[in-house]
């Protein structure tokens, strides 16, 4: 086995596309992400694949779109502004049915904003920021190790359910080295595409279109669309659990967040407070059951984020009803730190 | 008997959704003749923009990607560069390459992107029932424009094929019109060049249509065909604004 080196978020993401078997990006600089297409316009043309530094955001994700409907793995990635220009082709792309992987590395907003690291975009990515009935499959790394494992876990998912698969970190994930092993933990394996638009040569004439006129035809589609994410829900739910068995508070945070949570919880164990955490790895699917689950028989939970408060209506909407949810949020580039959970820990149960 | 006309093999027998005097059909028989000649069907992929063009899946028996508004330059860009022994064609209204899809289709062409795009420029939105557009004429009243285009207001008419003939990547760049045989055979000529562009690996090509949208001008279909010849070529001269020769660009 490899052995573990030094290595930035972002660098890691990079890398682990390219092991993915993704040979086409197109990308366009912002802040804090310009590692990722620095990186690959350095190393796709060595390893056979395609760099094209695109106009904007929009063509970015459309020349994803040119590549992915061919049967390739391809891949854009983005932050707050640039995703947003994405969201046109991104719905197109699901209700076409066309893989692709899509990167936000999070900087706070809205607007220009800035370029600390935020979760402000999990509305965005996890309810749709495009138009129209459709879900993304998103993925929430929380260390440089997990940049590199679930872009190509990305590409494996939306290549399974033909829909765009988005990886979102904060900047801090993208941005921080850790220890990483560049190696994928199972041989990737690229399906058979047989519905990628390559010419008719040999078969019928093939069609990629989210078009649908006539009377009944939309609906059946969105339906069979909403019979793909409740597999997708059924079957894809990732989550770290962390001392939650006799917990009397549960932590649920993603990203960032978790990581200040682990130190917060160690400190609140050794105080005698028993708290514990669930981290969501895939935001969607939400680990809804889990939740659900463990808020019955957890009644207090207390919600971390990097912003106003985004996931925590998630977290409300499947916890057990009698279960009180309290939140903490850091918006516009602030970062909890272990006192501060500490701190709300406490006061969600009423202790000094 | 000897036959000296058919339904090109590369056109469907689907009956078109074109008004009656419209000239996208001429467009697509071009276009599908062409295919047929070159013997390029099998290993064609087309990708129409948004609009009364959008339906080319059912009249080209191909591979179709369906394009965002705008944004087939972009998406053809990917299409070739993922697959370049393939040949890869963008079928575009004025409302898509001359409008909300300037940028992908200068930067498309400005790569030298190797594929060919057919723009078709009637000066109106078509299918959302003609509002006016970049490429619509002084003067000429649409239903967002009803006192008729005002320079100071709402600028001047857009010249694309001249446009994207200032371009360094740009192989071929014409515009053509579909008002009578002659014209339809000027236009011809030109796709097949066009297609020979990319075939040939020279880089970008794009053959500007001018084209009949009778029922949102107002007017029958033989005085559609009278106002590309009296209205519309004065302000959009024929002609081939770019044409490599040879492989310059190396």
């Amino acid at each position: 086995m490899t052995p573990r080196a030094l290595t930035k978020g972002n660098i890691a993401l990079a890398e682990g596309a390219i092991q993915a078997g993704c040979l086409y990006y197109f990308g366009y600089p912002i802040t804090p992400q310009n590692d990722i297409p620095e990186y690959l316009a350095r190393n796709l043309p060595k390893r056979g694949g395609i760099f094209i530094p695109a106009e904007s955001e929009i063509a970015s994700i459309n020349m994803v779109m040119g590549a992915a409907a061919s049967g390739k793995r391809a891949m854009t990635s983005s932050s707050g502004p640039g995703i947003s220009l994405m969201q046109e082709a991104m719905s197109y792309m699901a209700g076409s049915d066309i893989p692709c992987v899509v990167v936000n590395i999070m900087r706070v907003g809205p607007g220009l904003g800035g370029i600390e690291p935020t979760q402000g975009d999990y509305n965005q990515a996890v309810h749709g920021g495009g138009h129209g009935d459709y879900k993304n499959i998103v993925l929430a790394p929380a260390s440089v190790q997990e940049m590199f494992d679930l872009t190509i876990k990305a590409f494996e998912l939306a290549d399974k359910y033909r829909n765009p698969a988005m990886v979102v970190a904060d900047a801090m994930i993208g941005q921080f080295q850790e220890p990483c092993r560049l190696t994928p933990a199972e041989p990737i394996l690229i399906p058979e595409k047989p519905w990628a638009l390559t010419g008719r040569q040999g078969r019928k004439p093939q069609l990629l279109k989210s078009l649908y006129l006539a009377p009944g035809e939309q609906e059946a589609h969105n339906l069979r669309m909403k019979a793909k994410y409740d597999e997708i829900q059924e079957h894809e739910v990732m989550l770290e659990t962390r001392e939650l068995d006799d917990a009397e508070i549960m932590i649920v945070a993603f990203g960032t967040p978790s990581r200040v949570a682990k130190s917060a919880l160690t400190q609140a164990r050794e105080m005698g407070i028993r708290a514990g955490l669930l981290r969501p790895i895939t935001l969607f699917p939400f680990p809804e059951k889990e939740i659900r689950e463990y808020s019955s028989k957890i009644r207090k939970v207390l919600v971390v984020e990097m912003n106003t408060g985004q996931m925590v209506r998630d977290v409300r909407i499947n916890s057990h009803p009698e279960a009180e949810i309290s939140f903490y949020g850091r918006p516009g580039g602030g970062i909890p730190y272990p006192d501060d959970i500490i701190r709300e820990i406490k006061k969600a149960l009423k202790k000094s | 008997m000897n036959r000296i006309f058919k339904r090109p093999d590369s056109l469907t027998d689907a009956n078109t959704h074109f008004c009656p005097g419209c000239t996208h059909g001429i467009a697509h028989r071009l276009i599908a003749e062409v295919m047929d000649e070159l013997g390029i069907t099998d290993n064609t992929i087309g990708i129409p923009g948004v609009g009364c063009c959008v339906f080319l899946y059912t009249y080209f028996p191909i591979d179709v990607l369906e394009a965002p508004h705008g944004r087939a330059p972009a998406c053809a860009t990917g299409m070739k560069r993922a697959q370049p022994d393939k040949i890869v064609f963008v079928y575009q209204g004025d409302g898509d390459l001359a409008a909300i899809g300037t940028s992908e289709v200068i930067h498309a062409a400005n790569r030298g992107e190797n594929i060919t795009i057919f723009f078709i420029n009637n000066s109106v939105y078509g299918m959302t029932g003609g509002q006016m557009a970049p490429t619509t004429l002084l003067g000429q009243q649409t239903t967002t424009s009803p006192y008729g285009r005002d320079f100071q207001s709402e600028g001047y008419p857009i010249r694309m094929a001249e446009l994207l003939a200032t371009l360094e990547g740009v192989a071929y760049s014409t515009r053509v019109a579909l008002h009578s045989p002659k014209h339809v055979n000027q236009a011809r000529k030109a796709v097949r060049k066009a297609f020979e562009m990319q075939m040939n690996g020279m880089g970008f090509s794009m053959v500007e249509m001018l084209s009949t949208c009778n029922t949102n001008w107002r007017v029958s279909p033989l005085e559609a065909l009278k106002t590309i010849e009296n209205e519309m070529i004065p302000y959009y001269p024929l002609g081939v604004f770019k044409e490599r020769t040879g492989k310059d660009f190396l």
